[in-house]
């Protein structure tokens, strides 16, 4: 049977504390959490056959994660998906961990922002027109217009709509609040989220994620030799990835209202994991909230709410860390911080850890399947959705 | 005859009240927007002439200025670009004097007469900056006109003209000067204005054997507003029935546009049959006679200066507008900042189709309309089989937009009337006024300037008049 159900096992991971990190590199960074999970796999840097890279800005070739760990002549590819990196290096180490094509493998993301500035706008060499005419702007436009046109579909007014997303930032503070590796370990109020500055209206201060350096970390294995590492280790139950085409820019009928490629990526995956209903079967989900507004329209593009009814799940307390179907348990890009290439990987160690039970304060109850999920790009642009979903052995 | 066969105008959004410049002192004057220059407002001037004329039929577009933004580069190029005109066509720039307007239009009708072109576009723009602190501050606007000259059927005939030249130091401004520079005033008036202007218009009135009761609007250049009254008196003409208001404290002196958006407003009120005396300043004068005829009924639909006058918006303060003209010194890049945003020539060459003109596609197959061009349907799919389409001559609708956080600027989705979308900046309004599926339409403004590319590209901006 194609695909990777039940053939891939993560052994180990490890992340840093996502933070401003003044006093290191990159290369600090990427030893320190590819160090961790060495030590959770219980391997060394030789053991490793193949390594997959994702950054993006902050390195370049294989070369990038080769020489800070000293990993020997092998194959390493780097995997640039804006946001999506980390995730989509990610999911191909699994496809070639399950083709058979190397048994032990590493899978590092990480980023360091805060040496740079912040890369703005027209910084894309991909954008497709050098002629610089288009408009240039940072993702944070784009995703106020998604909480504009949701705003305009759902026929809710904006402010309304502003104090749901409000209460997303409320709760990823509350769970980043109980995390020792969280850029953000305070708690905010609905009033504090309310009256931060604006960034793009809706969007203000704590609506948005934080610019943050990080990294984060896989071992991936065969299932089938998993259990030579360890009796926890996680398995890889399905992948999906959707990448979009400037649908907003250029097709006159698109609405705007959600993001596409979440719907296709997810549905691949639950496709592949066998997951009929997504809120019922899962037990946690770690998703792309790179602004309060995304993780809104996520709920509905991830099948977690009907359309529309996201605002009223919020309200119920549906995703909060007792809720039904805890989301972001660790905090979020919003709190936890996002260094683009890292960003898949923390969020698939957050998955990680609380299928093993090891998630501490915010551990959440037998745990058996988690989903993690992110978006490169904007929804106006276009992006790249990426999900991965893991399982605890039987 | 030979003669104008259409006229536009454009005044840009905003004026500034003239109290920001000194405190107490009545009126306004027109500014172009921080997005806004010669090039840009000689667009829209164009545009505005040539609603309702075929392209197609413009034979030459000549440019006048006194500020273009480039020292060695055509500006007629880029307005013929973007206007979709003929690639076989002659384009010139006239510059240098605030008579280049005037002298564009002489060439143009000289064309005409010979038979070399049939019709000839004639944009004059300007967006002169004068001294700080100087009274000419409170007088200079910026604006632009256009005048398309051509044969039968004219607006206005173009019978007869008369040029002075005259080598004087009054008003100049060298290579290196950012401000206009005016020697001492009475020297200016009396040695300059008065005196050549005068002998303009009187040589005209000699050589067309017609006197000062045969015109019904004398339409004449002034750097301020007292010495034009003097001079018409001087010549004999009826100050307050005959001489052409100069919209100084509406609009402002436009300098080498100031002419033929004075003309502009004469042809406004002007009906079948009216004679109109016209002349221009700038070491030397073009004085021209008028005749207006029947034709100018059908041009009553320009947006002209007097549609423009009435939409408008203020300049908030002064910094802003010192902030607009780039007048405050240079700031570094901010550190947030990485802009790697300078123009390529190699693809704004590739896309000069969907860039000065705004063309889209149209779906052979499916009908769908794209911007920008696709080579793959991202409707139906089928490849190459595409139509063009020129956007930046249709209305539209609000689809989206937001602030852009860093620049401030507004960006968004619009959806064409008749179809497709393009997502652009858009300029001279606020967020708080924009509102989903409010009436848009396009405008050329310089999106970026680096590397010494002026980059123009459309954006788009609240319908200014309707319909």
């Amino acid at each position: 049977m194609p695909g990777v159900k039940d053939k891939v096992a993560i052994i180990g991971m490890g992340c840093t504390k996502f933070d401003e990190h003044w006093d290191k590199d990159v290369k600090d960074l990427i030893v320190d959490a590819c160090w961790e999970a060495f030590q959770d796999a219980g391997v060394e840097p030789k053991d490793i056959k193949a390594g997959w890279w994702s950054t993006m800005w902050n390195g370049d070739l294989g070369r990038s994660l080769a020489y800070p760990l000293k990993l020997g002549f092998i194959p390493i590819s780097r995997v640039e998906n804006r946001c999506a990196s980390g995730l989509d290096a990610f999911i191909n180490a699994c496809h070639a961990v399950a083709a058979g094509a190397y048994d032990l493998v590493l899978v590092c993301g990480a980023e360091k922002l805060k040496d740079i500035g912040f890369p703005a706008p027209g910084g894309d060499p991909a954008t497709p027109y050098l002629s610089r005419v288009d408009p240039t702007f940072l993702p944070v436009a784009c995703f106020a217009q998604l909480a504009q046109r949701y705003a305009y579909h759902w026929n809710i007014p904006i402010d309304k709509l502003k104090e749901t997303m409000a209460k997303i930032g409320v709760k990823n503070h509350h769970n980043g609040s109980l995390n020792p590796k969280a850029q953000f370990q305070r708690e905010v109020t609905l009033e504090q989220v309310m009256s931060a500055p604006i960034i793009s209206y809706p969007i203000g201060l704590f609506d948005a994620a934080g610019v943050t350096d990080g990294a984060a970390a896989a071992v991936i294995t065969r299932a089938d030799m998993a259990k030579n590492f360890k009796d926890d280790y996680i398995l890889v139950k399905g992948v999906g990835m959707a990448c979009g085409k400037y649908s907003w820019q250029v097709d006159d009928e698109w609405e705007g209202d959600h993001i596409e490629e979440s719907v296709f990526a997810s549905r691949m995956a639950y496709k592949e994991a066998g997951i009929k209903n997504p809120r019922q079967e899962l037990d946690l989900a770690i998703v792309h909230d790179c602004f309060t507004i995304t993780e809104l329209v996520i709920y509905e593009d991830l099948g977690f709410s009907p359309r529309g009814k996201g605002r009223e799940d919020v309200e119920a307390g549906t995703f909060e860390l007792g809720g039904e179907l805890p989301v972001n348990t660790d905090g979020g890009l919003k709190s936890f911080g996002h260094p683009i290439g890292a960003s898949g990987l923390r969020m698939t160690y957050e998955v990680y850890k609380q299928l093993q039970g090891k998630a501490g304060p915010r551990q959440i109850k037998n745990p058996r399947l988690g989903l993690s999920h992110t978006f490169g790009g904007t929804p106006v642009e276009g992006g790249t959705a990426a999900v991965a979903i893991l399982g605890c052995r039987d | 005859m030979v003669g104008i066969i259409s006229c536009g105008a454009y005044i840009p959004n905003w004026r500034m009240s003239k109290g920001l410049i000194a405190k107490g002192v009545k009126g306004e004057k027109a500014i172009a927007g921080f997005d806004e220059d010669s090039v840009t407002m000689g667009v829209a001037a164009a545009a505005d002439c040539l609603k309702g004329v075929d392209r197609d039929s413009v034979d030459g577009l000549f440019f006048a200025s006194t500020t273009s933004p480039y020292s060695e580069k055509q500006i007629s190029t880029i307005i013929a670009a973007a206007m979709d005109l003929r690639r076989d066509i002659l384009t010139a720039d006239f510059a240098n004097s605030l008579r280049a307007g005037t002298a564009a239009i002489k060439a143009a009708m000289d064309s005409v007469k010979a038979g070399s072109a049939r019709r000839v576009l004639v944009v004059a723009s300007d967006c002169r900056l004068a001294p700080y602190d100087s009274p000419f501050e409170q007088i200079t606007g910026d604006g632009a006109g256009a005048l398309l000259i051509g044969g039968d059927p004219v607006i206005a005939g173009l019978e007869a003209s008369y040029s002075v030249s005259n080598e004087l130091i009054d008003v100049w401004r060298a290579r290196e000067d950012t401000y206009v520079r005016f020697w001492e005033d009475r020297f200016v008036q009396t040695q300059g204005y008065l005196k050549i202007m005068g002998e303009a218009i009187s040589g005209l009135l000699e050589k067309t054997k017609l006197s000062p009761r045969n015109f019904s609007k004398l339409v004449i250049y002034g750097h301020e507003g007292r010495r034009p009254v003097e001079l018409a008196r001087n010549l004999g003409f009826d100050t307050k029935a005959q001489l052409q208001d100069m919209l100084l404290d509406l609009m402002g002196n436009t300098g080498t546009a100031y002419p033929s958006m004075l003309l502009v407003a004469a042809l406004e009120e002007a009906r079948a049959g009216d004679k109109i005396l016209w002349a221009s300043y700038g070491n030397g004068s073009d004085a021209f006679v008028l005749e207006v005829g029947e034709g100018i009924e059908k041009a009553r639909n320009r947006r002209g200066i007097k549609a423009h006058l009435e939409s408008k918006r203020m300049v908030p303060d002064y910094l802003t507008y010192l902030k607009w003209r780039k007048l405050l010194l240079e700031r570094p890049v901010l550190n947030r900042l990485h802009y790697w945003t300078y123009p390529s020539a190699p693809p704004i060459m590739r896309e000069r189709n969907r860039i000065y003109p705004l063309y889209g596609v149209r779906c052979a197959s499916c009908g769908k309309v794209q911007y920008p061009p696709q080579r793959v349907c991202l409707k139906c799919g089928s490849k190459d089989n595409f139509q063009e389409i020129r956007l930046s001559d249709k209305n539209g609708t609000l689809h989206s937009f937001s602030t852009e956080a860093l620049s401030g600027q507004l960006v968004g989705a619009v959806n064409f009337d008749g179809g497709g979308r393009i997502w652009c900046n858009i300029t001279d309004t606020t967020y708080e006024e924009l509102k989903i599926g409010m009436p848009m339409e396009m405008s050329f403004r310089e999106v970026l300037y680096d590397y010494g590319i002026h980059n123009y590209f459309w954006k788009a901006i609240p319908l200014r008049v309707q319909g």
